[in-house]
This record gives C-alpha cells, sequence and structure tokens, in this order.
C-alpha cells in the first residue's frame, strides 16, 4: 500500500512538473545502504536529504542497514539489493574487508555504485565506485586537534560511543596528531545508552583530574557529555569539540559548553549521492571527481543560522 | 492391549505428531507469501536464492547446536559473543601473531570449546540456571573481545586476514566455495546471470556453493543422525525431559549436558570462522544477538523451552524461515524498521500453531 501511495504521489508530481521532466523521470529505484544500527539517530539528516530528493527528482530510492550494527549482516543487504536488480546503489565502506566483496560484485552485475559517508575516495576508486561523498576522518580530526591546541588545551579525552567503528577511531588518532601528541589511551569505550555514556564520562573526569579538553566522535557521546559537564560545574571550563550537529550540540555551542562542532554535512550525502546516481543513469553525466562534503566547523559565531534546523537539515 | 506401547497408531498420526510439522506449515506459508509479493524482484532468480540461502545456512548452524543443547535442557546465551571472540582470536593469532592461519583456527576452535565445556561445567556444578551463566560469559566474552582488539591494535576491527589465509589448507575449508565448474556450466547455459563488467565478467554471479551451505547441511544431518539415531540421542531426549529420572535408569546427564555445551559453542566457532574467511576480517561487533536467533529458528522448529522435545530437522526449518523472511522483506521493498514486529509476529505465531497441533494430538492439557 506505501509503495502504491509513493507511486501515485510521484506520478503527481511528474505530472505537475510538466513536459521536461517527464520525458526524462524514469522512476529509477536506488538503494542506500548504511552501516549504523536502527537506533543511531544521525541518520535522519540523510533520511530527510534523500526523502526530500526522491520527490525532487522523481527516483525511489530504498533505505537499508542491519538493524543491529553487525557488519556481517551488512555485506548480506549489500548482495541482496544487487540481486534484486536496482538501478544504482548508494552504500558506506565501514569495514573495506567486508563491503568490497559484495560491492565490487554489484558493480560487476552492470549497477553503478557511490560510496558516501564512511571510507576513504582511494577505498571507492579501488572498488570501481562513481565516486566518494564524505568527511576525511582523519584529516577532520586532524583540524579539530590544532584548533583545541591554539584554544589552550594540552590534555584530551576522545569520547567514543561506538567503538566498533573503525572511522570513529581515525577521528580520536586525526586530533591526538592535531595536538601534536601520540594517539596512546586518550580514548575511552563509553557505549551506546545516552546514561552509561553520562556515567563513564563523569566518572573519567573525576579520576583524570588534568584533562583540559574533549573530543566527541558523535551527537550520541555528545549529548551525554554536555549533561555531564553541567553537573559536574565544569561547562565552559573544559575545551569540548564534537563531532556532528544535533539539536542540544546547538543549544550547547550557544550557551558556551560546546566550543566547535565539525561538520560534515550529512545532507549533502544523501542529496548529492542520489543526484550524481541519477545523472549519471539518466544522461550519462557523471561528477568526475570525489565530494568532501566536510569539515566544516560550527561556532558561536554561526550557530544561530544552522540552529534552526539542526537535526533536521543540519 | 495391555500395553500402550504396542499400540498401533495410524500413519497420519506419526505424521502430525512429528515436531517439525509447524515449521514445515511455515515454510510453505513463507514461500507462498513472498513468491506473490516479492516474485519479480530477483529474490528467486540464482543470486537472490543464493542471498537468503546463505543468511539461512547461517542460523542453521548456530540453530543446529542450540537445538541439541535445548533438548538436553539448557540454553547457551553466550553464542552471540563466542561468534566475535572466536573471530578476533583467530585475527589476533593469525595477522599480529603470525600463526598460519591453520593453527590459528585449530586454536580458535581449541579455546572456545574449552570455554564451552566451562559453561557446562559451571552450570552442572553450581545448579544454577545456564541462563544465568551463559548470560555472564555474553558479557565476558564481549567485553574480552573489545579488549584484546583494542589492546592489539588499537581498534576493533582487524584486517588482513585474507591475506595470511592465501595458500592455507585449512582456511579455504570455511570460507571457499565448492561445485564451482557446475554453476560456469549453469551459467554458460544461460540459468544463471554472468557479470557484465569488471574483472569477474563472464563469470556465473553466483561462483559456487559457499562452504558455508555446505557447513550447515553436514551439521544439521549429523544432528538429525545423532539425535534420531543414536542412543547419545536418546540421553539427549532424557537429559532434558525428566535429569532425574534419566539419572536413576543411568544416563550420563552430566557429560550428556557439558557435551552439548561444547557443541554449541563448536558451532558458534564454525561460523565465526567462515564469516572470519569470507569477509577477511574480524570485527569485535560480529555475532551480536545471534544466540536469541539461534533460539528463535530453534522455537519456531517445534522445540520446547523446557527440554525433551524438539527437532533438528525443525530447527533448520526455523532458519529457513528466518532467512528467507529476513532478506525477503529488503526484496520486497517493505520498510526495514519493521523487520522485528514481523520476526516477533511470526515467533508468536509459530510457538502458538506448534503448542495447538501438540496438544490436539497428544491429548496434552
Amino acid at each position: 500500500m506505501k509503495l502504491n501511495l509513493k507511486t501515485i504521489a510521484l506520478a503527481a508530481a511528474a505530472a505537475l512538473t510538466l513536459g521536461s521532466a517527464s520525458a526524462s523521470a524514469q522512476d529509477e529505484h536506488f538503494v542506500f545502504i548504511y552501516h549504523s544500527p536502527d537506533s543511531d539517530s544521525w541518520w535522519n539528516v540523510i533520511k530527510n536529504a534523500i526523502t526530500d530528493t526522491e520527490t525532487q527528482i522523481g527516483v525511489t530510492v530504498d533505505i537499508r542497514n542491519p538493524p543491529n550494527g553487525d557488519l556481517g549482516d551488512m555485506a548480506r543487504i549489500i548482495e541482496q539489493s544487487a540481486a534484486s536488480n536496482p538501478d544504482g546503489i548508494i552504500v558506506t565502506i565501514p569495514d573495506y574487508d567486508v563491503v568490497s566483496g559484495p560491492i565490487k560484485d554489484a558493480i560487476g552485475k552492470g549497477i553503478p555504485v557511490v560510496t558516501v559517508n564512511s571510507g576513504t575516495a582511494e577505498q571507492s576508486a579501488q572498488l570501481g565506485a562513481l565516486m566518494h561523498i564524505g568527511q576525511p576522518e582523519y584529516d577532520a580530526g586532524f583540524a579539530a586537534g590544532k584548533r583545541s591546541a591554539g584554544e589552550g588545551a594540552t590534555r584530551f579525552v576522545c569520547v567514543n560511543h561506538q567503538i566498533n567503528n573503525a572511522p570513529l577511531t581515525e577521528r580520536c588518532r586525526g586530533f591526538a596528531e592535531g595536538m601534536g601528541q601520540d594517539f596512546e589511551d586518550q580514548m575511552i569505550d563509553v557505549g551506546a545508552d545516552p546514561a552509561e555514556v553520562k556515567s563513564r564520562v563523569e566518572a573519567y573526569l573525576r579520576v583524570n583530574q588534568d584533562i583540559d579538553a574533549i573530543l566527541a566522535v558523535g551527537p550520541n557521546a555528545a549529548e551525554p557529555t554536555i549533561l555531564a559537564l553541567e553537573e559536574m560545574g565544569l561547562a565552559g571550563e573544559i575545551n569540548f569539540g564534537t563531532f556532528d550537529n544535533s539539536e542540544a550540540i546547538a543549544g550547547a555551542i550557544k550557551s558556551g559548553t560546546i566550543n566547535y562542532a565539525i561538520d560534515q554535512q550529512p545532507f549533502l550525502q544523501g542529496q548529492l549521492s542520489v543526484i550524481a546516481l541519477a545523472d549519471y543513469v539518466r544522461y550519462g553525466v557523471r561528477i568526475p571527481h570525489n565530494v568532501n562534503s566536510g569539515p566544516g566547523f560550527i561556532t558561536k559565531d554561526n550557530i544561530d543560522q544552522i540552529a534552526q534546523f539542526a537535526g533536521k537539515y543540519r | 492391549m495391555t500395553d500402550e506401547r504396542l499400540k498401533e497408531t495410524s500413519a497420519l498420526r506419526k505424521l502430525m505428531i512429528r515436531p517439525e510439522l509447524g515449521a514445515l506449515a511455515g515454510v510453505v506459508l513463507v514461500f507462498a507469501f513472498f513468491l506473490i509479493v516479492a516474485g519479480d524482484s530477483g529474490m528467486f532468480a540464482a543470486d537472490g536464492v543464493m542471498n537468503w540461502g546463505v543468511v539461512s545456512a547461517q542460523f542453521a548452524i548456530i540453530a543446529v547446536g542450540a537445538c541439541l543443547l535445548m533438548i538436553a535442557g539448557e540454553f547457551d546465551l553466550s553464542v552471540g559473543s563466542m561468534i566475535g571472540f572466536a573471530g578476533i582470536v583467530i585475527a589476533i593469532l593469525s595477522v599480529q601473531l603470525d600463526w598460519p592461519m591453520w593453527l590459528s583456527i585449530i586454536a580458535a576452535f581449541v579455546v572456545c570449546m574449552s570455554i564451552g565445556a566451562l559453561n557446562g561445567f559451571l552450570v552442572i556444578k553450581t545448579g544454577l540456571p545456564s541462563f544465568i551463566v551463559t548470560l555472564a560469559f555474553l558479557y565476558i566474552l564481549r567485553g574480552m573481545t573489545i579488549f584484546l582488539a583494542v589492546a592489539t591494535t588499537r581498534q576493533t576491527i582487524i584486517g588482513g586476514v585474507r591475506d595470511v589465509s592465501q595458500g592455507d589448507w585449512l582456511a579455504p575449508l570455511f570460507g571457499g566455495v565448492i561445485l564451482k565448474p557446475a554453476f560456469q556450466f549453469l551459467a554458460d547455459i544461460g540459468l544463471i546471470d554472468t557479470y557484465v563488467r569488471g574483472t569477474k565478467m563472464g563469470q556465473p554471479v553466483v561462483e559456487g556453493l559457499p562452504m558455508l551451505m555446505v557447513w550447515a547441511i553436514a551439521l544439521i544431518i549429523f544432528g538429525h543422525w545423532l539425535l534420531s539415531r543414536t542412543k547419545f540421542g536418546n540421553w539427549i531426549f532424557a537429559a532434558g525431559g525428566d535429569p532425574v529420572a534419566a539419572r536413576y535408569v543411568g544416563v550420563p546427564v552430566n557429560r550428556v549436558k557439558i557435551t552439548m555445551f561444547i557443541f554449541s559453542a563448536f558451532c558458534a566457532t564454525v561460523l565465526a570462522t567462515s564469516q572470519v574467511m569470507e569477509f577477511g576480517s574480524a570485527a569485535a561487533d560480529r555475532g551480536i544477538l545471534k544466540e536469541f536467533e539461534a533460539i528463535i529458528c530453534v522455537v519456531i522448529g517445534g522445540a520446547l523451552l523446557t527440554g525433551g522435545y524438539g527437532s533438528v530437522i525443525g530447527a533448520a526449518l526455523g532458519a529457513l524461515i528466518f532467512g528467507v523472511v529476513q532478506q525477503g522483506l529488503f526484496f520486497s521493498g517493505a520498510e526495514s524498521s519493521l523487520f522485528r514486529v514481523f520476526l516477533g509476529t511470526i515467533l508468536i505465531l509459530a510457538v502458538i500453531l506448534n503448542t495447538y497441533i501438540r496438544r490436539m494430538i497428544t491429548g496434552e492439557r
């Protein structure tokens, strides 16, 4: 039923855009596959971007992920998508070894593939994908590390809520080296549950009184950390940087608890990947290079414009 | 008739009181459903079949272990963590410590089966429910897996396994494929699609029969034989049905249960090894929640949670239903977040159906 409604909506949209569009809009069917479990809310921005783009250009995009975040299951989903012969696949590369086989097989079947988010441009090219749209994780972490060091930070802790996601570790490594330090034991595994994250950060900060900088690798790490700092009276005392944006993070930037957020602009990853595939499938038009969707820095100076879209489009 | 054991039972009744009947009906229903809603989606093309086939095989491997253990009256909740743990052990030994691959695999089997034995030993010696003991190991093993991975490599994914397994004699037994020429033949006569570009151009989209499936079939056959054709199989039923009565008639209940814990660990390690060999990397988050998926397969297959009743064939059919539903929902284009809703619904329906059939037939109240 849902599918039928969608088709009707698409037909209506196509009818409204008149002549020129209806000649080329063929209701292509794409699949977007990412690696996070269902519980990860960060992907909402990408989902919103995809939903908007679907109606704008007249395609259907199925969004898939392993419900528990098990990458072995993700490989099966890529294989399944290839077997259903879609017009194109958009996929993340959380672990090259696991997903490279299925992705190469999909490309071998003649299905165009765009890689987004996790993974590097080199890996994307090695697979034979059309392009990669994402944020180079190490570089983003490095830039953040330099920034925090420039603001006077000397000893940091990296709060990681998804210890199994390799690119998040790269953020911490980049940050350490951006600060001019070796990456050793500065990363803590705080688990995924917000209450757990908060209590572990509190415990860590109590034991390590000399910490003067925090890097959170995403909103799920940052939001409980904000609460922990407020509760311990350390809000604004510690140099606090985070990856990605959310409503709570935007609020904390305004209040001064968070110094900056590193924005990978996921909206672009959702929108551009769908457009790039549609252009390629319809007209053979191909963006001839990769796109770095980030890093951009969100600070007190530019937060007002960004805050109203936090969690939806930013 | 003075002795009820000599009473004649009709062929139909014999068929109806088999525990796998409900699962068999479920398989028919599930296939009919997806043939209708996803028949033209590629789900029943060669690579589509292979897709849900492999997923079903993954479930079947751990379901066989869980089934025999459940019939023997115990649970193993550490199966999922064991899968992650075994994979990391193999990767650390082979990639980080440069052990030969075959030795790493054997070592992982030894370590994991020892932990299975420890599970069984603790259950027997303490008299605690296996639910609690193996729940402890669910956490211990997952924690150890992350710790070992981070301590040796500073990350939780260890890659490079494919490179070090090149030329190894044992690795293909888990990660390889067989019957390649047969599939090439099927592609040549046009029954299977071929790749249209890239390095695999002209090769069939299904390369061969993955060892994962071979292991699943072999374990199902072995489990079924063990349970229904051997003395040990009778002991398994007896140990789960009524351990006290079983002890009185001389069944070595402790030995049976510990052996089944070891077998459950063996099955988990088989799955872990196959995944590591296929994907070329081990990660600390592999196998999350797989213990419950194994139990779901077994229960759909008609086994009783209380032990003493069940069938390996039923568990295998349960795994098939699980795999077809999980992947079939993707093929049919349903919202993937609904997967768990469907799964829960199927579980409850299967159990109600199984219970209803069993009560009706056996006259049990």
